[in-house]
Formats: structure tokens, C-alpha cells, sequence
């Protein structure tokens, strides 16, 4: 898949003949230089995102702004296209994407999200998965935003007298195996360690990452498709 | 409630007039239900408590008329309920002991009156009304066997008219059919608890408890004796009046710390009866004790000696009921040679495998086959958990449960004096059967060691527990929590891996495998490789169709699955029916694929090329397991897997070569892997890897050059390659015994080129090293090292004066004829015949006694040892007068019975032995009395002309001497 959209740099290289087609190769190179400088989305791809991008949002061409996906248009596009389906990791996604908090995720945004679902190294991963895990941003994972997360992660058994006691439970084994400095919560720290110790752990608190199919699928589309174009 | 209280309590069966309801577990839960029912009624449905009775509740209380309170109206010992129906009688009634109750709101207050007696009060009320449906709604609803038309009616009724007292009473007929239901599922646990016994398993454990039973400190019992010698048709000793009650038969044991017991052994268990009273021969059967469900838990109870004594025994037993349907049996071949050695069934095969060593001591003899009797070690676990079988096993049709196999295959040695000569004699046909098959079954059965009583548990295991339930109930995320904290236990410890075998967990772990789910399967299989160490444990997941999923997986395009899948494939086919499933799924082209590699060569191999490099690996060491079986190796052959493994040979990782050389030396028992490694240019490496710093690697190498080097032009590559220096090197300075059989091996068969011998092994001073490995201890030292002196000897230059020259070498050898291990005594018979090809030597050997030793040996039927003995009898008669002395030591009469065995290379030797002996005429006598003449008739006519020729010599020498003495006699 990365071949067809490494071949498609020749053509890129002769775009800038359309108005619509230069601006979307100016902005590629704006947003490679400023945002993902060691960036691990090569130019072209991201030259496609950016395409995929405005065919989801068509205005955005016109009113040339701050405009992007606001947060039904996103959460719609990682249930479709990635799968996902748990609403709060949905939102806390966004939220990640979200980087100045405008309530809408912006083409920069996007590509910047986009590589780290894609070409994320495990360090970007980590911080990825902590900012979204990190319910009210103050630096720890605690056992309330822990139980939070985990709700509906079990089955609910009619003959238990307190439904929440699995789920209690679970959170204490998951600090018991993540909280090295034994503080209660989770530290960026704890959760980096407990990840490079156990890679399962990566997304220990639901998904929120694209699994290797949907994300295979999902290049296999945009940068065939765009190229297409 | 109607069902079960006919169908589920249990009343007392053997008293007349109105049942009673036993205090039994069942019923006091059935009770106890009832109550919590009927207390929490008026709360629940007030209107219907309200509701009154169509004839009052009516029983005899043990309740005081004290103990009523507020709300009741108390005149003597009278009271009365404040609430009345609308005719004015008091819903509750109590006079004298009588009591009467109209409703269930009155009930419901009963009850919380009566505190601690409730459970009296319900048992006396349920006793005096056995359906007291009939009596609150009216003898419509009275409990029918089979469809129950009362609702049916009750529902036409309510449509017709809109009288509310039936509607009521539809509710409350409801409420009861649901508590019925209720009762019913409980009591249905409860049953599934419970033991039957039958006839046949309280005899089989009266007879077994028999055997251990006696005068003496250690026995368990003093005796153990049937009240009645006669048996009935049915197996019962009951009479027949009581047999109706389920009574079996009734026991008088007399433990060594109380008086006599008298035991009734019934169908619902066992417990004390009234016993008998002196000259009367009647028994009181009235139970006296609580039922224990066998007598083993009985006695337990009662007499601490026999629980001591039990202990002592080490092993409790039990019996299970014999149906047709669970008797199995179960072959295990006793064979455990693992990743270890053999040699000697490389070469000489077939006569290994029938004159295969007897069980060390200790070890269990008639492990091969154990029908249904069951054994099972520590005196804690058992018959708790036998109950609990019991039932299974009457519910599962399948035969060959799991449990089962486990329980057959646990004896201890003690057992084996049980056993009957009958089932010996099964045992021994299937182990000719099993021993038919080319592939051995490496895996022993491990007893089942962990214990069932839950007090003894560890903490782990509960936790253990906790962790599989959320894996069942969890979604992807809990999941995967689980999995990673199930990983912080010490998998390695058999409790853990019990534990989660023992709640479901396999299943589990098994079913996640074929989700969709990367990360799952990945948490999983970590598991599964680690506790997969474990012999039972790789059972169930056979069982379980595990190897199937894993070996779909090795598909996966995920590297790390991969790897995961073929590591515990590798754990798991470490015995034959799991080998044999990876290769009937197509296992053995994809594991071979595994090994296809091309990053091999690389110095600095990228992440993922050195993930490429650990996919071979772990195909490698699935590989090494797998190709125990003949047909696995044939498979990997066929699958191209023979140059990939000689690609993989070149790596310079010991973790890649140790499985691949593994996998080599496993499969070098096939002659097309032989002519292959050869052909493959592999012996170099093989002979490169002899250096490693790991011995076990060694070990492979060696043992692979030693399976090779059956064919010359390979022996002459291991010398070209310098093999022959590394090998004689390790001889000197290695303590690991299966390093130095494979070692020693190695060097047996390389001396059989004599180049080899007299170039390099006598100047490296090699067949001195041999000798000494005689004085290791180890059997299998011993017997390679006396082979691979036989060939130097052979081979050697002056090997005579070298032999002379190893002081005290000549005594050494020949006291090993004094080894109780048939393969060494083959050996050095076999070295004693090279030795005595020496004048000088043999009159050496003489001096220490040779002749009287081989004698001694002469009574066996072991083919290998008997053609090597002959071989070293008749090279011993060559000196001196040893050919009287074997005559004086009685080795010719078993002598001459050789030559009825079937093997033609026994026939050789011992004629061959039989014409040097024949030199002597007492020797010819005692020959001819034992028939020799027709046998050796037979083997004149042989095509094989040295037999022919020594069968001739020896009858020639007879009829000599025969001549001779009628010349004597009649001039």
C-alpha cells in the first residue's frame, strides 16, 4: 500500500496546475515542516490525508479558516472507519486530536492525529494513550477516572449483589500491575513502564487505537482512492 | 413447592405411618428457602398475604405460648391472632400444642416469632401437611405428576367472572409454582452433590480396604467383615426386606482405636447402625450416624489410627461404580527417554525393543494399563472429590474423560501387590501392542498432585479464579487486564496452572485464540506457552482441539502470534496424539515454512528481520517436538524442511541451533535424513557445534554424528572435519551423563573405521578415556562406553599390550558382569569377547573369575545379552580348562535353550559357544540331555554358513564321544 502512494510522488510533483490542487500541495509542505518535522507519514500520504480530509469537510474550502471536523463529524469517522464504537473514548479521542481545544479538529490536527494512528512510534503511542485516558487532564490516570473507563467491561452477572464490585476489582488489579511507585494512581511514569514491560497494555483502558485491520483498510483507501482522483 | 416436597425431599422411608423429613443437607436447604419465601411474603405481596387458606395449616408446635406477643390475644396457654376472617375465626390458632394458621401473613409472623425454632416449626408444619397446596387454594390445585391443567382452569376462571379471591389465588398459585421451581433448581445442586453407591463399589472398597487391613501397627484396619456371608444375585447382602429401603450390606469393622463399628452401607452411603445385640441375630437398623458418602470418609471420621495409617500408606483409593461404558483402559508406554538418549535402539532396534530393561525399582510396573480400579496418592485428597467424580462420570458418556486418565495412570509402587494377576496379564498384551508402534510416547503421565481440600489451597488460587471469571465476563479490555496480571503469577507452579485448568480457564484461553482480537490472543497464547509445561495441562488443551487453532495462527501475518503459537505447539506435542493432530492439520508445512528465513546470514540484522529470525526458532523448537513421531519426520522431509534446517545450522546462536540440531538428531534415526545431513554438507557443522560452550548442543551434535556415523563415508567426514578431537576431548572432562553416553556413542561408531581408531582415537589417547568412563556410575555411561571400546579394541594397534597397559582395567571390566542393567552387561560381553581375542588377556580375565560371572547370566531371555554372551562363552573357552568350568558352572543347559529363540544372531553366537564346549564330554552329555541334537539338526541346514558349520562341529563332537563310549562299552 505504501508503494502505491510512494509512486504517486511524480505526479504530485507536476500539481500545482489546478488552484484547488496547489493549495493542498502547499499546505502538504506547510504542515510537514511546521508540525511533523521527523515526520513518519511521508510527504505524499500526507498529501492524501489532506485531500481525504476536505472531502469530508467540502466547506472548509470555501470559508479558508479555523473550520474543520467539528466533534459529530470525527467521532462518526472513527466509528466508521476505525471501528471504534465506546462514546467516551470517541470523545476523549477528539479531545486528543483536539490539540487547541477549538471543539474541532483542524486539517493540521488531523494529519498530526492521523500519523500518530498510522506510523506512531510506541513513544507517540504512549502519550497518545495516556492524554486520552487522562479524563480530566491533570496528569494521572486515577481510580475513579479507572473505574470510569471500565464500567461496562464486564458482564453484568444478575446474581451479584453489587455489580460494581467486578469492576472495583479490576482496578485494583490493573494499579496492582501499573502502579510501580504505589501512589494510587497512574502516572505518565507508571503507564510508560507498565506499557514497555507488557506492549498489551498499550490500550489497557479501551481502545483507541485502529486494530491492524481497519487501519490497513483504511490506508488501502485513502491513499489509493485520493490517488485515484 | 408440591414437586419438589414429593419428588425431591427426602422423607424417611424406612418408618411408618406419616414420613418425616430427615435432617439431611438437602432438606435443610429446601427448608430454609421455604422459610426465607414465606417470611418475606407479607412485605412482598400484601394483598395476598391477606389471602386466607381454604383449611388451616394445622401441626404441633413446639412453640410456647410465651413467646407470642403484641398482636395476638393470649388467655392461658391459648392465643389467638388479633386479625380474624371474615367469619371471626383468628387466623392463628395455638391450643395446647396444636397450632392452626390461616394465612400467610400469619405465617410470615410465625416465623419471625419463632427465632431459631423456625426451622422446627417449618419442618413440623411440612411434615403434618405433606401438600399444603391442597389445603390453601383448595384440593383443585393438589400436586399432579406430570402437565398441571390448575392454571389453565384457574385462567378460563378469572375471565368468566371477576371474582378478586380468584385472582388471588391465581397469584399465589403462581408464587408457589415459581418458589417449586426455585426448590427444584436448588435441590437439583444439592443431588448432583450427592453419591450413590452401588453393590459393586462398596464391595470393590471393602476388598480393597481388606487388603490393608490385619494384625500389625501399619495395617489401617484390626478387621473388616461382612455381617452375612451370602451374597444375592444383585451383589447385595441386605435381606431383602431391607433392601427395599436401598441397604446393601452391613459391616462390622473393628479399627485399631475404638470398639467395633457396625456399619450399613446403603445406596445413599454409609453410617452407623444400632448393631447387633448379643446372641440375637437380628441388627438394629436404625440409623445412628450421619451418612458419609463412602467408607473410606467414615472411617476417616472415626478412627484417627486408620487416618494415620492411611497417610502412611500414601495413597487413598477409591472406587467408582463399574459400568461397562467408563471402563477404559489406558495405554502409556513407560518409555521416557524425552529430549534424552538412546542409543541403543539406533542400530539394533528391534532387539532392544524386546529385551527392554525391567522398571527401575520404584517405579510403577504395570503403568501401561490400568483398567477402571483407580488409585490416587496423599492421603488429604480423594474421596471428597470422588464423590464429586462419581456423578460426573455417570453423567458423561464419554469414556475416556480427561479426570480419568489422569486417576488410571497414579499408582504408587505400593499398589502394584493389588493388582490381580488378571489385569497383569492384559497389561502385558498391551505393551506388546504399544511397543509395536515405531513412535514412543515420550510424555509420562504425571500423577495429579494437587490437593482438593479447599482449606489447603493457596491464595494464588483464588485469585487465579477471580482472574478467569473476568476473562469469561469480561469484554476485550478486561480481557486483557486479566491476562496480563494471570501473567504476574508464577505460572510455573503447578497450583497456579491447576487452578486455572481446574475453573474453566483452558476453555477460555482456548476459545480467545479464535477471536478476532490480536491482543487477546497474544495475552493468551503467553499463558498457554508458560503453564503448556506442564504434562496435564497439555493434554487438556489437546483435548480442547487447542493445536488445531495454534497451528491456524502460524498464518497469522502478526510475527509475534507466530512466534507465540509455534512456542507452545513446541510445549504442547510432546506426546504422540498431539503430534499426531499438528500433522493431520497441516501443522508440519507451515512450521517447516517458519523456517524459511533470509535474514540468516545478516550481521546486523533490522527489528523486523531479527523477529523473521525468531519465527524460525520457534518453528525450529515446534519442529523438535514434533519430530518424534516417524511420520512427523517423513512429513518434515517431504515438506522441504531438510535444507532450510541445514541453512539454519550455519547460525552462530546456540537458542537457533540447539532445536535445529535437536530436530536433526531426532530425525538421523531415518536413513533418508542421514544420507541427507551427509549430503547436505551438515556434518561440518555438526562437528563445529561439538565445541559450543552449551552442552546440550553438544549433546545433540554428538548424538546426531553418533546416528550418522552408521554409514563410513560419514565416519570419515566427522575425521576430515577434525570431529574426532572435540569428541575424545569431551570424554575426559565432562560430568553430564547424557553428554558422555552421547559422547561415548559418538566415538562407537566412529571407531568402527579403523582409520579413525588407529590415526586419531589410540593417539589421543582415547580408548584410555573410555575405560575410565566404565567406573562412572550411570548405566548409560557404562554400556556406551564398554560399545565403544568393543570397535577400538578391534581396530587398535597392539591392542592387546594396550589393554594390558590400563592398570587394574582387566578386574574393572569384568566386575561390571556384576551389573544388574542388561544393556551394560550386553556391552561388556561384548567388550570381554574383543579383550579375549588376546591369548595373554583372556588368561588375565580368567584369573578374575570371567567364567563363573557369564554363568551366572546365562538364565536370561533378553536376545541381546544372550548372542553377546555366547560370543564371550565361547571365546572364553579357548583357555585353559574353562570350557569344564562353564560345564561345572552350569551355563550349557541354558545355553542350549537359546537356540529356540527367534532371533538368527543368537542362534550364530550360541552354536558357535555351544561347538567349543562341546570339546568337553560332560559338556556333551549334558547338551544332549537337553535335546540339542534336534535343534542343531535343524540349523545344519541353515544359509547361514557359519551357524551351519558350528551346528555341524557340535553334533559331530557329540556323536564322537557317543562312538566312543559304545566303543568302550562293547569293545
Amino acid at each position: 500500500m505504501l508503494n502505491t502512494c510512494v509512486n504517486t510522488s511524480p505526479a504530485t510533483r507536476s500539481w500545482p496546475r489546478g488552484r484547488g490542487r496547489g493549495r493542498v500541495a502547499f499546505l502538504g509542505q506547510a504542515v510537514t515542516r511546521a508540525a511533523l518535522c521527523p515526520c513518519a507519514v511521508r510527504r505524499p500520504e500526507v498529501e492524501c490525508l489532506i485531500r481525504l480530509f476536505h472531502t469530508l469537510v467540502p466547506e472548509a474550502g470555501e470559508r479558508r479558516g479555523a473550520t474543520g471536523l467539528d466533534r459529530n463529524a470525527f467521532r462518526s469517522v472513527l466509528h466508521l472507519t476505525f471501528g471504534m464504537t465506546d462514546d467516551m473514548i470517541m470523545d476523549r479521542v477528539f479531545r486528543a486530536f483536539d490539540k487547541d481545544n477549538d471543539s474541532c479538529v483542524s486539517v493540521k490536527e488531523w494529519v498530526e492525529g492521523l500519523s500518530i494512528f498510522l506510523r506512531g512510534t510506541l513513544e507517540e503511542k504512549m502519550k497518545y494513550c495516556f492524554e486520552v485516558y487522562d479524563l480530566n487532564g491533570d496528569g494521572y490516570i486515577s481510580r475513579e477516572e479507572m473505574f470510569h473507563m471500565l464500567k461496562n467491561s464486564l458482564l453484568k452477572q444478575p446474581t451479584e449483589e453489587d455489580p460494581d464490585e467486578g469492576i472495583k476489582d479490576l482496578v485494583e488489579i490493573t494499579l496492582k500491575k501499573m502502579d510501580y511507585d504505589h501512589d494510587g494512581k497512574l502516572s505518565y511514569a507508571d503507564f510508560e513502564k507498565a506499557v514497555r514491560d507488557e506492549n498489551l497494555l498499550l490500550e489497557a483502558f479501551g481502545p483507541c487505537l485502529p486494530d491492524i485491520k481497519s487501519s490497513m483498510a483504511f490506508e488501502m483507501q485513502a491513499f489509493q482512492e485520493t490517488h485515484d482522483l | 413447592m408440591g414437586v419438589t416436597l414429593t419428588r425431591a425431599a427426602q422423607w424417611t422411608s424406612a418408618g411408618s405411618g406419616p414420613g418425616t423429613l430427615e435432617i439431611t443437607p438437602l432438606n435443610e436447604s429446601l427448608l430454609n428457602e421455604i422459610i426465607k419465601f414465606t417470611e418475606g411474603f407479607h412485605y412482598r405481596h400484601p394483598q395476598e398475604a391477606a389471602f386466607v387458606f381454604r383449611e388451616p395449616l394445622e401441626w404441633k408446635t413446639r412453640l410456647d405460648y410465651s413467646v407470642f406477643e403484641s398482636g395476638y390475644e393470649i388467655s392461658g396457654t391459648t392465643v389467638q391472632s388479633e386479625d380474624k376472617d371474615k367469619d371471626g375465626q383468628p387466623l392463628l390458632l395455638l391450643t395446647a400444642s396444636t397450632i392452626r394458621v390461616c394465612s400467610f401473613g400469619e405465617l410470615s409472623r410465625l416465623l419471625s416469632v419463632a427465632t431459631e425454632k423456625k426451622l422446627k416449626e417449618a419442618q413440623a408444619c411440612l411434615e403434618a401437611n405433606r401438600d399444603p397446596i391442597v389445603k390453601i387454594l383448595g384440593p383443585g390445585y393438589g400436586t399432579v405428576e406430570g402437565e398441571d391443567m390448575s392454571m389453565l382452569r384457574l385462567l378460563e376462571k378469572v375471565k368468566k367472572d371477576d371474582d378478586p379471591e380468584t385472582e388471588i389465588k391465581m397469584k399465589i398459585s403462581l408464587l408457589l409454582q415459581q418458589l417449586d421451581m426455585q426448590l427444584l433448581n436448588s435441590s437439583l445442586k444439592h443431588i448432583s452433590r450427592e453419591v450413590r453407591l452401588t453393590p459393586t463399589s462398596v464391595k470393590n472398597e471393602v476388598d480393597l480396604l481388606k487388603h490393608f487391613s490385619g494384625k500389625g501397627e501399619d495395617t489401617v484396619l484390626e478387621s473388616l467383615e461382612y455381617t452375612s456371608d451370602y451374597e444375592f444375585s444383585n451383589g447385595c447382602r441386605a435381606p431383602p426386606w431391607r433392601q427395599v429401603h436401598g441397604e446393601i450390606c452391613y459391616l462390622i469393622v473393628k479399627p485399631h482405636d475404638t470398639n467395633p463399628l457396625f456399619i450399613t452401607c446403603s445406596t445413599a452411603g454409609v453410617f452407623l447402625n444400632g448393631g447387633r445385640e448379643k446372641e440375637k441375630d437380628d441388627i438394629e437398623y436404625e440409623r445412628k450416624s450421619d451418612i458419609y458418602k463412602d467408607l473410606v470418609t467414615f472411617l476417616r471420621e472415626r478412627s484417627p489410627k486408620f487416618l494415620e495409617n492411611m497417610a502412611k500408606q500414601e495413597y487413598t483409593f477409591f472406587e467408582e461404580p463399574v459400568h461397562e461404558k467408563q471402563q477404559h483402559l489406558e495405554i502409556v508406554d513407560t518409555e521416557d527417554s524425552g529430549q534424552s538418549q538412546k542409543f541403543y535402539d539406533c542400530s539394533e532396534k528391534n532387539v532392544f525393543e524386546k529385551m527392554k530393561s525391567p522398571p527401575v525399582k520404584g517405579k510403577p510396573i504395570d503403568k501401561k494399563l490400568e483398567p477402571s480400579l483407580k488409585w490416587k496418592d496423599t492421603g488429604l485428597a480423594g474421596s471428597q472429590d470422588a464423590a464429586k467424580k462419581d456423578i460426573k462420570e455417570e453423567k458423561e458418556v464419554r469414556p475416556i474423560s480427561h479426570e480419568l486418565k489422569k486417576k488410571a495412570s497414579i499408582i504408587s509402587s505400593g499398589s502394584v501387590k493389588a493388582q490381580s494377576a488378571a489385569k497383569r496379564k492384559v497389561s502385558e498384551k498391551s505393551e506388546e501392542a504399544s511397543e509395536s508402534s515405531s513412535e514412543s510416547e515420550e510424555d509420562e503421565e504425571q500423577p495429579e498432585r494437587h490437593q482438593e481440600g479447599n482449606t489447603d489451597l493457596p491464595s494464588e488460587y483464588w485469585q487465579i479464579q477471580k482472574l478467569v471469571k473476568y476473562l469469561k465476563g469480561g469484554n476485550q479490555t478486561a480481557t486483557v487486564i486479566a491476562l496480563c496480571s494471570m501473567r504476574d503469577f508464577n505460572l510455573a507452579q503447578e497450583t497456579c496452572q491447576l487452578a486455572i485448568r481446574d475453573v474453566g480457564g483452558l476453555e477460555v484461553l482456548i476459545n480467545l485464540l479464535d477471536t478476532e482480537d490480536v491482543k487477546c490472543k497474544i495475552g493468551s497464547l503467553k499463558i498457554l506457552k508458560e503453564i503448556s509445561q506442564n504434562s496435564q495441562i497439555r493434554r487438556t488443551i489437546a483435548d480442547l482441539g487447542g493445536l488445531q487453532i495454534m497451528v491456524k495462527i502460524l498464518d497469522s501475518p502478526d510475527k509475534d502470534l507466530k512466534c507465540l503459537a509455534a512456542e507452545t505447539i513446541a510445549n504442547v506435542a510432546k506426546f504422540k496424539r498431539a503430534r499426531r493432530t499438528v500433522r493431520q492439520h497441516g501443522g508440519i508445512t507451515r512450521l517447516v515454512g517458519l523456517l524459511d528465513c533470509v535474514s540468516m546470514g545478516l550481521a546486523n540484522p533490522t527489528p523486523s528481520q531479527a523477529k523473521d529470525i525468531e519465527i524460525a526458532r520457534c518453528g525450529a523448537l515446534a519442529l523438535w517436538s514434533c519430530s518424534k513421531s516417524t511420520k512427523n519426520k517423513e512429513a518434515i522431509r517431504k515438506a522441504g524442511g531438510i535444507p532450510l534446517l541445514a541453512q539454519l545450522l550455519k547460525s552462530p546462536h546456540v537458542s537457533m541451533l540447539t532445536p535445529v540440531v535437536g530436530t536433526l538428531q531426532e530425525c538421523a534415526s531415518e536413513p533418508s535424513y542421514r544420507l541427507a545431513i551427509k549430503t547436505e554438507r551438515m556434518i561440518e557443522n555438526l562437528v563445529k557445534n561439538l565445541s559450543s560452550e552449551n552442552q546440550e548442543l553438544q549433546m545433540h551434535c554428538a548424538s546426531a554424528i553418533f546416528k550418522c556415523a552408521e554409514d563410513e563415508e560419514t565416519r570419515d567426514l566427522v575425521r576430515q572435519h577434525g570431529g574426532l578431537q572435540p569428541l575424545a576431548t569431551l570424554l575426559s572432562n565432562s560430568e553430564n551423563k547424557e553428554l558422555l553416553a552421547a559422547v561415548t556413542g559418538a566415538i562407537w561408531k566412529c571407531a568402527i573405521s579403523r582409520e579413525n581408531v588407529t590415526k586419531i582415537i589410540d593417539r589421543l589417547d582415547g580408548v584410555r578415556l573410555l575405560w575410565s568412563l566404565l567406573k562412572n556410575p550411570h548405566p548409560d555411561v557404562q554400556a556406551s562406553a564398554a560399545w565403544a571400546i568393543c570397535p577400538c579394541i578391534e581396530n587398535a594397534k597392539d591392542a592387546g599390550e594396550m589393554v594390558r597397559s590400563f592398570v587394574g582395567g582387566l578386574e574393572l571390566i569384568v566386575n561390571l558382569l556384576k551389573s544388574e542393567h542388561k544393556e551394560v552387561l550386553a556391552s561388556v560381553c561384548a567388550a570381554i569377547t574383543n579383550i579375549a581375542k588376546d591369548e595373554e588377556n583372556l588368561a588375565v580375565i580368567t584369573d578374575h573369575g570371567v567364567v563363573p560371572l557369564l554363568s551366572r547370566l546365562a538364565n536370561t531371555n533378553n536376545d541381546k545379552l544372550r548372542r553377546h554372551l555366547a560370543e564371550a562363552v565361547s571365546r572364553c573357552c579357548m583357555w585353559g580348562s574353562n570350557r569344564i568350568a562353564f560345564g561345572e558352572t552350569k551355563a550349557v543347559a541354558p545355553l542350549v535353550h537359546y537356540l529356540k529363540s527367534d532371533d538368527t544372531a543368537v542362534h550364530r553366537a550360541t552354536a558357535q559357544a555351544l561347538y567349543q564346549l562341546s570339546e568337553d564330554p560332560n559338556n556333551c552329555i549334558t547338551m544332549h540331555e537337553n535335546g540339542v541334537v534336534k535343534l542343531l539338526l535343524g540349523m545344519v541346514g541353515s544359509t547361514d554358513e557359519i551357524l551351519q558349520e558350528a551346528a555341524a562341529g557340535c553334533i559331530a563332537n557329540i556323536r564322537r564321544l557317543a562312538l566312543a563310549t559304545e566303543k568302550a562299552k562293547y569293545g
